[in-house]
């Protein structure tokens, strides 16, 4: 494959972002809508430094209720007791299975901390217009993207747990004011990988050049 | 020999005419800018046919059941959601809803349409609208995640009592595989060069 050092932005083209029609736009202020899919063309998405700051604030403030509230609490012969996150994992722990102790944990705690930081470290970067480590940072944007949903683990454990154990009077579990945070932490995350764009990783690479 | 832009890096580059099966990744940052499948339309639309059907299977069956001291209980994939709401979490009850129903459903049935749509070209513009619904669901069909999800709850309910898996788990064992099967089979770009152009003044290739 042939290189020529040139992004698609720098030769006056842009790609659509819906069908990957490379055009020329009409004008460089508004470039309308591309020709083929009708979908409204941008340079680059539309303000994704503000949005997915605003999506990571408000995904790290969420992950704070969603690690310390009770995800579930199990009634079992009259006694309650409520379990974090953490506490399940340490319950699995206990209960013998470690390695599904550690998927939880993984997936649980260490993702979303995880996608948090990156995410914050990927905005940073690109407003430092940083030139250095482009590949490692898109390879950081793709993982992010890759594993986010991997998150969600949790709430479908709490959900298909609840579902399950309805044995009244006997026992019976109910979800804890701890779920809702969590889910909402793993689909902002979500939201925020989405509206970044990691063509602002190169950008500042290809201003230098010019 | 194409021109075209990597949608990660924005990167122009020259796309060489690919063979079936064939592959080609962005030569700066890596991005897999191109594939063309052997089979793009028949093959992933029998496969999503295959797909409705089992997701009819893993939505009706009762994917695990419990027994304790003489006492039974069961749930499906709604009924796990429809807990959550009368549990009084709704909006979690809505996440699981839409990541375990809606969206898969809604990519499938997306997908369908067009891809029977597009059998005969050129295909209108509405098919286009219905691509880029399809996309923005596939990020939120989350099958595999609420499989390992089921597990974990199952084994943690092992301890408490006795569970066994229904046939509705064994649906979603089946869609984990089917739904990566689609996404492999399909090409995108093949969809795009069947479906009539919104600015029809403008030809292909600009």
């Amino acid at each position: 494959m042939t290189t020529t050092p040139l992004t698609a932005a720098q030769a006056g083209l842009v790609l659509c972002e819906t069908c990957d029609l490379l055009s020329r736009p009409a004008s460089v202020a508004e470039p309308g809508y591309c020709p083929r899919c009708g979908a409204e063309l941008v340079w680059r998405r539309h303000n994704a430094i503000q949005y997915t700051w605003a999506l990571v604030i408000a995904a790290a403030i969420c992950y704070i209720p969603a690690n310390v509230l009770p995800v579930l609490s199990t009634t079992a012969l009259g006694s309650t007791d409520a379990d974090t996150i953490m506490g399940g994992v340490i319950f699995l722990y206990t209960s013998g299975s470690w390695p599904l102790a550690l998927i939880v944990l993984i997936a649980s705690v260490m993702v979303p901390l995880g996608k948090l930081v990156a995410l914050t470290y990927l905005l940073i970067t690109v407003q430092r217009r940083s030139i250095t480590s482009n590949h490692e940072r898109t390879q950081l944007y793709r993982m992010v993207e890759f594993i986010g949903r991997w998150s969600m683990l949790d709430v479908f454990v709490d959900t298909f747990t609840v579902a399950l154990v309805q044995l009244q009077p006997l026992m019976s579990v109910e979800p804890g004011p701890g779920v809702v945070f969590f889910a909402a932490v793993v689909v902002l995350t979500m939201i925020a990988a989405e509206s970044f764009d990691p063509r602002l990783i190169w950008d500042a690479d290809a201003g230098k050049e010019s | 020999m194409e021109t075209i832009a990597c949608s990660e890096c924005d990167l122009l580059q020259h796309l060489p005419e690919l063979p079936p099966g064939g592959k080609a990744r962005c030569s700066r940052c890596g991005y897999m800018v191109a594939t063309r499948t052997a089979d793009p339309i028949d093959r992933p639309l029998a496969l999503t046919l295959t797909s409705l059907i089992v997701l009819i299977i893993a939505n009706t069956a009762s994917l695990m059941r419990l027994s304790a001291v003489g006492r039974h209980a069961s749930t499906t994939i709604v009924g796990g959601a429809y807990d959550m709401w009368v549990q009084g979490q709704e909006l979690t009850a809505v996440i699981v809803a839409f990541c375990a129903v809606i969206a898969p459903a809604g990519y499938l049935l997306f997908m369908l349409t067009v891809l029977l749509a597009v059998r005969r070209p050129p295909a209108p513009q509405w098919v286009g609208e219905m691509m880029r619904w399809a996309e923005s669901m596939q990020p939120w069909s989350m099958m595999e995640v609420m499989l390992l999800g089921i597990l974990v709850a199952l084994i943690k309910i092992a301890e408490l009592a006795t569970v066994s898996a229904g046939i509705g788990m064994y649906a979603v064992g089946a869609l984990v595989l089917l739904f990566p099967a689609i996404m492999i089979s399909f090409d995108s770009d093949e969809i795009w060069q069947r479906v009539e152009w919104a600015d029809k003044g403008a030809g292909p290739t600009p």
